[in-house]
């Protein structure tokens, strides 16, 4: 049978007679549990940054019309030189229109898919801004600008104006930062755009546009899908390219190659265009739990230390407690608990510490062009980092505590008194 | 008349560095009630045989009855839960823990036994202390009182669960005259008057002669009980 509270009350007495010493190794637990929680709530915030980055902005899957020579010239389709090696020199690409054939049906196709989460379509159109006598080259995209709201995250990179003014001005233009600062405009002023065929359209500026990519900013602009439409001397079904965003990113190759085939259209699915950034993301949190890691085996050494020692010192007490009638087994749960104590007072402290410090830098300011709306390092509160972060400072602290506690359990009183 | 204790054909080998036979078939009992002294020149054994008779030390060859149940082949935890019900300890040199008042010292043993309620166990304490004319030392530290005191302490501390038998090892050795006197008499009064049997290993003479009985040891054989 053991009596708990006595058990306790020895623990209690034993760690608040060296508040110093108990102190210090909950510190060691207190630092490492703090730096774990901010490193981990810096670098998920971090990498989540990064993701959207990519993620956010990134159309799932793209369709559009690829310019490529055909892969069967005329002289494939001759039965009489399918035996023979044909060569086929200075092959140009195939004539053939950039808008997407059938685009709206194939949206409404798409949307009704239930793996889809939105479609939304684009057209695209090279253009000339017109700055007193000089052209400069330009690209302007149309688009559904509720629905890139919603997919893509399109408002993160306006940077000065609203987006949805674009909704209620058919000429107004989100004009790229870059090209802004060429032709020195800024919001309410006016520009002319030439299309391709040599039509000038006024637009007006309804806002700033930057994607954090410089060479993207100096030639990308925003209109209205109608507008683009118009530029482009199309109607309402002219579409070049269709942006498609899934529930699961996980199908978009799968996907991406039934739509090819089906309907002979280039589909290009995020995995493959971004194959490099999940390796990235891997990486760095792989980083992040080896580092934190260290530091807690650090502090679970230091925990060990300390009750090695504590137990050196104790025992003559040891021995006292074994003559009065407390089993081995007692005297490991004394030690048990004073291990498990540290751990669970040293990690709760390192939580607020960790919280603290998130909060800190969550405080410094963070400005860069790439990231417009970002002002502030990115920080994750996550509740899981910090159970994960709570239940390694018990089990960092019972492993530690435990070799000692059982060396106690294993003290012989006889030895010990004889000794004397 | 009980026996509380007896040893039955007790041997006892150090393997280390070299085999020694240490306790050579001891066998004797003590009645209940009475004040039995071990006296023997250093090395004869008889710090050995106390701590086999006080179940602490296990490895011995033999029968040992205590309270006239045979406890030799008893399991550790076993023999713990006896120790703290059954056996009050004094050693030479006091063992208090240092870090806990007089009276927590003296209250640890039952509060492990867990018998009584915290408050009953306080006031047994209080009792025990006031018997040993200890209680207005009752809420110092262990470490501030003085080494008579704390042997006093101690014998409280050994009293607190009632039990069948009070051992000593050396228990006035590392005290000056006075002292041990005043150790002596409390060991005599819990004999005479609380009827509590008693166990004592001196190599005090004097200390020894005034016990009702003796039983002389030499190189591992009891000479005479």
């Amino acid at each position: 049978m053991t009596n708990y509270r006595v058990i306790f009350d020895i623990t209690r007495t034993h760690l608040l007679s060296r508040i110093k010493q108990s102190g210090v190794a909950a510190l060691g637990v207190t630092f490492g549990i703090g730096m774990f929680i901010t490193m981990i709530g810096f670098m998920t915030g971090l990498n989540g940054l990064l993701d959207g980055l990519i993620l956010n902005r990134t159309p799932h899957i793209h369709i559009y019309n690829e310019i490529e020579p055909s892969e069967a010239q005329p002289v494939d389709l001759l039965t009489d030189f399918s035996q023979s090696f044909n060569v086929v020199s200075s092959i140009k690409p195939k004539q053939s229109q950039v808008r997407i054939h059938n685009a709206l049906p194939l949206i409404s196709q798409l949307k009704k898919d239930e793996r889809v989460k939105g479609v939304t379509p684009q057209v695209n159109a090279n253009v000339f801004y017109l700055a007193g006598s000089i052209q400069i080259n330009g690209m302007i995209t149309g688009i559904n600008v509720l629905d890139e709201l919603d997919l893509f995250n399109f408002g993160d990179y306006i940077v000065e104006g609203k987006p949805k003014d674009l909704i209620k001005n058919n000429k107004g233009i989100l004009l790229g930062s870059g090209i802004a600062t060429k032709m020195s405009v800024t919001i309410g002023d006016r520009i002319q755009v030439k299309s391709a065929n040599g039509s000038i359209i006024p637009l007006k500026i309804v806002g700033i546009f930057q994607s954090g990519l410089a060479e993207v900013d100096k030639v990308q602009s925003y209109v209205n899908l109608k507008t683009a439409q118009q530029l482009q001397g199309g109607g309402n079904d002219y579409i070049s390219d269709i942006n498609v965003k899934l529930w699961d990113m996980e199908l978009a190759p799968k996907m991406s190659k039934e739509i090819s085939s089906q309907h002979k259209l280039t589909a290009i699915d995020i995995k493959t265009a971004n194959a490099q950034f999940d390796t990235g993301s891997s990486v760095r949190n792989l980083i992040t739990y080896v580092v934190s890691i260290t530091l807690l085996t650090v502090a679970g050494f230091g925990i060990y230390n300390i009750l090695n020692m504590l137990i050196y010192e104790k025992m003559n007490d040891i021995a006292i407690l074994k003559a009065t009638g407390f089993s081995g087994n007692d005297v490991k749960l004394i030690f048990m608990s004073q291990a498990i104590l540290i751990g669970l007072v040293g990690g709760t402290l390192g939580l607020l510490l960790g919280l603290t410090g998130s909060f800190i830098i969550d405080q410094i300011p963070f400005n860069t062009a790439g990231l417009p709306t970002i002002k502030t390092y990115p920080i994750t509160y996550d509740y899981k980092y910090y159970l994960i972060g709570i239940s390694f400072a018990l089990v960092s602290t019972f492993l530690a505590g435990y070799l000692p506690a059982k060396k106690a359990e294993k003290i012989d009183p006889v030895d010990i008194i004889r000794g004397q | 008349m009980s026996k509380v204790l007896e040893a039955r054909n007790i041997q006892k080998h150090f393997h280390f560095p070299v085999d020694f036979h240490v306790l050579k078939d001891i066998s004797f009992s003590i009645e209940h009630g009475e004040f039995v002294s071990i006296m023997g020149k250093s090395g004869c054994g008889k710090s050995t045989l106390l701590y086999i008779l006080s179940t602490m030390d296990t490895d011995y060859e033999g029968e040992l009855f205590l309270d006239e149940k045979l406890i030799t082949d008893n399991s550790a935890n076993e023999l713990a839960r006896l120790r703290n019900e059954k056996i009050g300890f004094v050693f030479q040199f006091h063992y208090l823990l240092p870090e806990f008042t007089v009276l927590d010292n003296v209250m640890l043993p039952a509060r492990k036994l867990g018998k009584k309620s915290f408050d009953e166990i306080r006031e047994d304490a209080l009792d025990k202390l006031r018997l040993l004319d200890i209680y207005d030392q009752a809420h110092k530290k262990a470490t501030m009182i003085s080494g008579g005191q704390k042997q006093r302490v101690a014998i409280a501390r050994a009293l607190i669960n009632d039990p069948v038998i009070i051992m000593g090892d050396e228990p006035t050795g590392n005290l000056d005259s006075k002292n041990s006197d005043t150790v002596f008499n409390i060991f005599r009064d819990l004999s005479k008057e609380k009827n509590f049997s008693l166990l004592v290993v001196t190599h005090d003479q004097d200390f020894a002669d005034k016990t009702d009985r003796i039983i002389e040891m030499g190189d591992g054989r009891i000479i005479s009980a």
